[in-house]
């Protein structure tokens, strides 16, 4: 969930009217929203880096609202100004329009080569803006927040904003070899190629992290005026040229991508939240955008859709009992201009409110309007009669009754490295049927386990000081690679195994205890000691056991497992020292 | 223990008093230290109620270690004047003596001797008179009797300048008969045993008494893990309810099931390698329902349904992609489907308890897995009211209102459920929380390292009460 920080004397100013912290508290939730904290520029630089650095930064106090992730409209205080003031009923909704300047609009031309590195360009110019420093913050934050979430760190979408007065159109989008690419950046002095600029940026806190985008690419997308001047080179930096200032006038606003979509959307939502401070407000100039194909299509869309809905739908789903007017009201208050037209509802999903892909999401603005708080709870008559999974309730049943033998459980990882499955019991990792984790962040992730013995171990090491015997279990799942199709109707080349594994860990290897335990679960499940129908163990060789101390455990004749006093090596290993003897059986043969 | 003997002989004591006697006073008649009959008195009390004894605190006078050798062999002035014969002693001589100094000092003011320093040979001491009373030790020995009463105020203060006298704070008991006081002492058992019962001798024996203050044995037994418990309360509340387990034993899921049959865009930010473990191997999944995919693929890509759609290059490469699954709600997708598939539509109320991972930066509350509790409710025309009904008699059970924060719930969209094949009008209800989360709460458990994994204290274990969760 993006937070957005605005200063409350602005954010007040701009309501019209003062709120205390808790009122304004109450007006956020009411609206959907969050406020998370209450602070300062001082104190968040106190916070974060201590009292000393934060002398001089400004005490102005900032409110941090937590806005839900799709609404793009609501990360910046002119967006939030608007959402509350229509919610309030103390302005309607702005109507965004595109239009056409006297002379012929501006032309952004698309050429081929973008295809292999950034295809999608899309762009719009806001005329006769009056900036102010408050007004050019949030305008620059505004993109960050955009470049942060919808954009995917600028992965699907990036941004540049241009002082149209320091250039001239035609534009051309193109993409080039970074070889060829040669300009002054932003806040730079000198010009770079395109080469030179990546590896000045690889150590720029800010902007190494957007080089991956495009630096394997054999083309960098880059954008020209008429006069050869690059406006940017999307999605790294723009050029110093044309750069917006307080004083610029006319802003030339491009958005590049690999996400049309989100392209369109990002452009809307800049457009549509400043175009407030034009000399025409809610009025944007269009650009025109030549595909390489020849197609031209007019930018910014700012595409108003209806949406047909029913009181009785909204009443059905919210669960109220609304009349189609209120619904409409209600909605029109969410900035959803919404009429009455006979039976139904006709709702106008505004350009800003891309959010807005359904009907459950109107009905989630009427839900809102109508308040989380005022909606009366109800009992669903849906009638079921409840089962336990089988596997699931075996286990339950298993652990309570080795918990009364005297054996206490743990509670270990999953997840664990190679070496805890493989080499620390002897074994080789390249015969072990592991699932491997292909972005393990720490060794510790590498593989799921495919038994709970290292777990077990791993508990007594970090237990070294408890009284001896320790006596523990666990019963849980592990993961085995598996090429057969199991019960699972989709097929991903693995399968859990429900286990049991058991240790008791002495000054004496106590397989007699472990084995008396083996007994005591073999009665529990009805399996008499014998051959055929019984259960019987039968000397095994495993790298994990002491040599001729290791026994398989057959039920009906089927392995299910093995028991026996654990290797020294493997004690060692662990970094354990006293004898331990172990049980580790698959429990889904007692289904 | 004191022995029967002198224990009868205190009983006797106390039979011949009716409002009972000090434990100082039998010691005198006893001629015994005053602590052996302290000793004696504590071994009746353990017998149970034959005597009752009440401590009581007493000031009395006792003779110094130099008051009694006085009370013994006279004072050192008696001692002097005794050891003068008729025709005198050179001071000299005299003051060789033991007490020669003191007692000279002492004699000569009493006026008992005389001292002629012109005698030939040096000084020497006469007796004054013929005889002496020796008013020191007859002092003395009436304290020696525990006759000071007798004595004035002014003598014992002076003898306790002399360092004869002390008077010392006495700790005694005063004596008296009990509810089954009897002369006779007979010998108490530690234990029943399976002989008193047979022959019945027990009704003739008396036992010695527990000591309730003390702890008893520590059991060497096993225990369940307290986060375990937990689950199995969640668990006893979801088949209270009404609501059947999900099978959630597959921790590998497809994105396909993991992401995109929830209608999670393939950009969306969980999809991330920072956010989610893919396996290496196996790496892909093979094999997807046709006919749904291919609505998952349209859904994501151009919309319908009602639904706009995300518009982008939905691929199958990315659905393919294992993962660890990073929610117990790739399972809830897989029920539904399979729901869908049924001849007729049939309400249902699933729940799954069952580990889920994720790819994220380790902290006091997050482990890279963790348990997701998660429950489902398909019907018809289900409201948001009846989720929040839901919610509510769900949160009521753990008995805590404010546990509603832990988690999140919702309303699954028409473009998950839909393209499944679920009727028109069939709403899914959902909610989810983490089983660590309020297990911390309930304990007081900061970091979730003490509560989950290998390095767990075994004492927490071991220590952890039973779970209740409405209490």
């Amino acid at each position: 969930m993006p937070t957005v920080s605005v200063r409350k004397d602005l954010l007040f100013q701009a309501l019209g009217r003062e709120y205390t912290d808790d009122e304004f508290d109450e007006l956020c939730f009411e609206f959907g929203l969050e406020l998370d904290e209450i602070t300062s520029e001082k104190e968040i630089i106190s916070r974060e880096q201590g009292e000393v650095k934060s002398e001089g930064a400004s005490d102005i106090i900032l409110y941090k609202i937590d806005v839900p992730a799709n609404r793009y409209d609501l990360l910046c205080l002119e967006g939030l100004v608007r959402g509350l003031q229509v919610f309030k009923e103390r302005a309607l909704t702005p109507r965004y329009r595109r239009v056409c300047p006297s002379g012929n609009p501006h032309r952004l031309i698309i050429t081929e080569e973008t295809v292999a590195v950034r295809p999608h360009a899309v762009a719009a110019v806001l005329r006769n803006i009056a900036f102010t420093q408050e007004r050019y913050d949030s305008f620059i934050e505004l993109q960050e927040k955009l470049h942060q979430n919808v954009c995917r760190k600028r992965a699907l979408v990036a941004i540049g904003t241009h002082d149209l007065d320091t250039i001239s159109g035609v534009f051309t989008y193109t993409a080039k070899p970074p070889g060829d690419i040669l300009f002054k950046p932003l806040n730079q002095t000198k010009e770079y190629t395109a080469i030179k600029l990546m590896s000045l940026y690889k150590s720029d806190s800010h902007l190494r992290h957007y080089l991956h985008i495009i630096e394997d690419k054999p083309v960098f997308p880059v954008i020209y005026d008429s006069n050869g001047i690059v406006l940017s080179m999307p999605p790294i930096i723009n050029g110093d040229h044309s750069k917006i200032t307080l004083n610029t006038k006319n802003v030339f606003i491009e958005c590049t991508g690999t996400d049309l979509t989100k392209a369109k959307t990002v452009l809307d939502i800049i457009v549509t939240m400043f175009s407030e401070y034009c000399k025409e407000p809610f009025t944007v100039e269009e650009v025109e955008v030549v595909y390489p194909d020849g197609k031209t299509l007019i930018y910014p869309e700012l595409a108003y859709r209806t949406e047909t809905i029913t009181a009785d739908f909204i009443n059905k789903a919210v669960g109220i009992n609304e009349s189609a007017e209120s619904v409409a009201q209600m909605l029109t208050r969410m900035c959803l201009r919404s009429e009455v037209m006979g039976d139904h509802i006709q709702v106008e999903i505004p350009p800003t409110r891309s959010d807005v892909i359904h009907a459950c999401d109107i009905m989630e603005d009427a839900a809102i309007a109508y308040g989380f708080n005022n909606i009366i709870h109800t009992t669903p008559h849906t009638y079921t009669v409840s089962n336990q999974l089988p596997l699931n309730k075996l286990t339950e049943l298993l652990r309570h009754d080795l918990a009364a033998s005297g054996f206490t459980e743990a509670l270990t990882f999953a997840l664990c490295s190679q070496e805890d499955i493989a080499d620390k019991l002897g074994k080789n990792i390249t015969d072990i049927e592991a699932v491997h984790i292909a972005n393990p962040k720490t060794a510790e992730f590498q593989v799921a386990r495919t038994t709970l013995l290292p777990g077990l171990l791993k508990t007594v090491g970090a237990n070294k000081k408890m009284p001896l015997p320790l006596k523990l279990f666990e019963i849980s799942d592990v993961v085995l690679k598996d090429e057969s199709k199991g019960m699972v109707c989709i097929y991903v080349g693995a399968r859990n195994n429900r286990r049991l594994c058991a240790i008791f860990y002495n000054k004496t290897p106590g397989f007699e205890v472990i084995h008396g335990l083996l007994d005591r679960i073999m009665q529990l499940l009805e399996v008499k000691p014998g051959q055929g129908e019984g259960y019987r163990i039968q000397s095994a060789s495993d790298a994990t056991y002491f040599p001729g101390r290791c026994a398989e455990i057959f039920v009906r004749d089927k392995s299910i497992g093995r028991l026996g006093v654990l290797h020294p090596d493997v004690i060692s290993r662990f970094e354990i020292t006293m004898p331990c003897s172990a049980l580790d059986i698959d429990i889904e043969h007692f289904l | 223990m004191a022995d029967n003997g002198l224990l009868e002989s205190v009983l006797q004591h106390v039979e011949k008093v009716d409002d009972g006697v000090d434990s100082q006073a039998v010691a005198i008649s006893l001629g015994l230290d005053h602590q052996t009959v302290v000793g004696a008195v504590k071994s009746l009390q353990a017998l149970g109620d034959v005597i009752l004894a009440e401590q009581r605190t007493s000031k009395h006078w006792e003779l110094t270690g130099e008051g009694a050798d006085i009370a013994e062999r006279g004072s050192h002035e008696a001692r002097v004047f005794g050891a003068i014969p008729k025709d005198g002693l050179l001071q000299t001589e005299l003051m060789k003596l033991p007490s020669g100094r003191v007692g000279f000092s002492k004699a000569m003011s009493s006026k008992w001797i005389r001292m002629d320093k012109g005698h030939e040979g040096g000084p020497r001491v006469f007796r004054m008179v013929e005889t002496i009373e020796d008013v020191v030790r007859q002092k003395l020995l009436l304290v020696r009797q525990g006759k000071s009463a007798e004595l004035e105020e002014k003598d014992k203060n002076e003898l306790k300048k002399r360092k004869l006298l002390t008077e010392v704070t006495v700790k005694s008991y005063w004596i008296t008969k009990g509810g089954s006081f009897s002369t006779s002492i007979t010998k108490q058992e530690t234990e029943l045993t399976a002989e008193m019962i047979s022959s019945g001798s027990w009704r003739d024996k008396k036992f010695k008494l527990y000591n309730f203050d003390a702890l008893g044995m520590a059991l060497d037994c096993g225990h369940l893990h307290p986060l375990m418990k937990v689950r199995t309360q969640f668990r006893q509340i979801f088949l209270e309810m009404g609501f059947t387990e999900m099978p959630t034993n597959n921790f590998i899921e497809s994105s396909f099931w993991n992401f995109d049959s929830l209608f999670q865009p393939q950009q969306h930010p969980a999809r991330d390698q920072h956010d989610t473990f893919f396996l290496s191997d196996p790496a892909l999944a093979h094999e997807f329902p046709q006919d749904y995919l291919e609505k998952v693929k349209k859904v994501h890509t151009e919309g319908g349904y009602g639904s706009q759609g995300y518009k982008y290059d939905w691929k199958l490469e990315e659905a393919r992609k294992n993962v660890l699954r990073t929610h117990t709600t790739a399972v809830s997708a897989r029920m539904l489907y399979r729901l869908a598939q049924q001849e007729e539509f049939t309400p249902v109320k699933y729940f799954s308890i069952d580990r889920v991972f994720r790819n994220e930066t380790l902290d006091a509350t997050h482990l890279a897995e963790f348990h997701q509790i998660e429950g489902v409710v398909a019907d018809y025309g289900l409201t948001l009211g009846d989720l929040m009904g839901v919610l509510h008699q769900f949160f009521t059970k753990l008995g805590l209102k404010k546990w509603v924060e832990v988690g999140n719930s919702g309303i699954f969209r028409p473009e998950m459920l839909l393209p499944m094949g679920l009727p028109e009008g069939v709403t899914v209800i959902a909610w989810g929380l983490s089983l660590e989360r309020p297990t911390m709460i309930k304990y007081g458990i900061n970091n979730i390292r003490e509560l989950v994994g290998h390095k767990v204290n075994l004492q927490m274990v071991y220590d952890s009460p039973l779970c209740r969760l409405d209490s």
